[in-house]
């Protein structure tokens, strides 16, 4: 099952798309999981994701802490803390 | 009847109508003793920032802002609750977010507009990028840890109802 990633803010801007279709490798169970695997994609995930502890995560439009499990996520959204108001 | 009412929430390009906002919520009733409104706009930061460009995450804006509405209206007795968000590019002076609330009396309506103000600055996925106004590169505005500290301070400040 494919997942699909989006992006925003300097995150989008950094990795150089909005979205994207991926298939998890096995061993990716968890947020932070997902975010060490996507680091070793490129060097574009490397500079977006050089500090994963400040990368905001939701899974299915709801923040999520680094923690959680995403075994059966449909979308997984990564972003910098929020600026809005 | 507490419970019974239901935030009003909207994410949108266009600029809002605050008096309309206001009457919208109040046209025909005789039991709302307070309404209070925050208008958040944009700063021209002295002339340095030409317009702000709010990015959002559709669907999830709607949603994330829906959640802390519905908190605000199961922790104080409100009458009617709306909040707005703009998102695109918009200039100095013009406005960003809106929120109304009204209540019986004036205490509830103030907490339940700080709350969710409070809550809306760090939980609601919004990305401000500044663009200035001499032409050159703009960037992303950076989350203030002090937003952070508003929001948890009402983790213990408020008793919730029954």
């Amino acid at each position: 099952m494919s997942t699909r990633l989006i992006y925003f803010a300097w995150v989008r801007e950094r990795i150089g798309k909005s979205q994207e279709d991926v298939e998890l490798p096995t061993g990716v169970e968890t947020v932070a999981d997902l975010l060490r695997w996507l680091k070793s994609r490129g060097e574009e995930y490397e500079h977006a994701l050089q500090y994963p502890d400040v990368i905001r995560v939701a899974i299915d439009q709801e923040h999520v802490e680094h923690r959680e499990k995403i075994s059966g996520a449909r979308e997984i959204a990564l972003f910098p803390p929020m600026t809005g108001g | 009847m507490p419970g019974a009412v239901v935030p009003t929430v909207r994410i949108q390009a266009e600029d809002f109508d605050v008096a309309a906002e206001i009457d919208k919520m109040t046209q025909g009733r005789a039991d709302i003793g307070a309404v209070v409104t925050f208008s958040g706009l944009c700063r021209d930061e002295a002339g340095r920032l030409a317009a702000l460009e709010l990015e959002h995450y559709p669907g999830m804006a709607e949603a994330e802002i829906g959640r802390i509405a519905a908190e605000a209206v199961h922790r104080w007795p409100l009458q009617g609750l709306t909040a707005i968000h703009r998102h695109g590019r918009i200039a100095p002076g013009q406005n960003i977010v809106l929120v109304v609330a009204a209540s019986a009396h004036r205490q509830a309506a103030f907490e339940a507009a700080n709350f969710l103000m409070d809550y809306l600055k760090s939980r609601a996925p919004f990305w401000k990028k500044e663009h200035h106004s001499d032409g050159s590169q703009g960037g992303w505005v950076d989350a203030k840890e002090a937003d952070d500290e508003a929001a948890s301070r009402w983790k213990q400040a408020v008793p919730k109802r029954n």
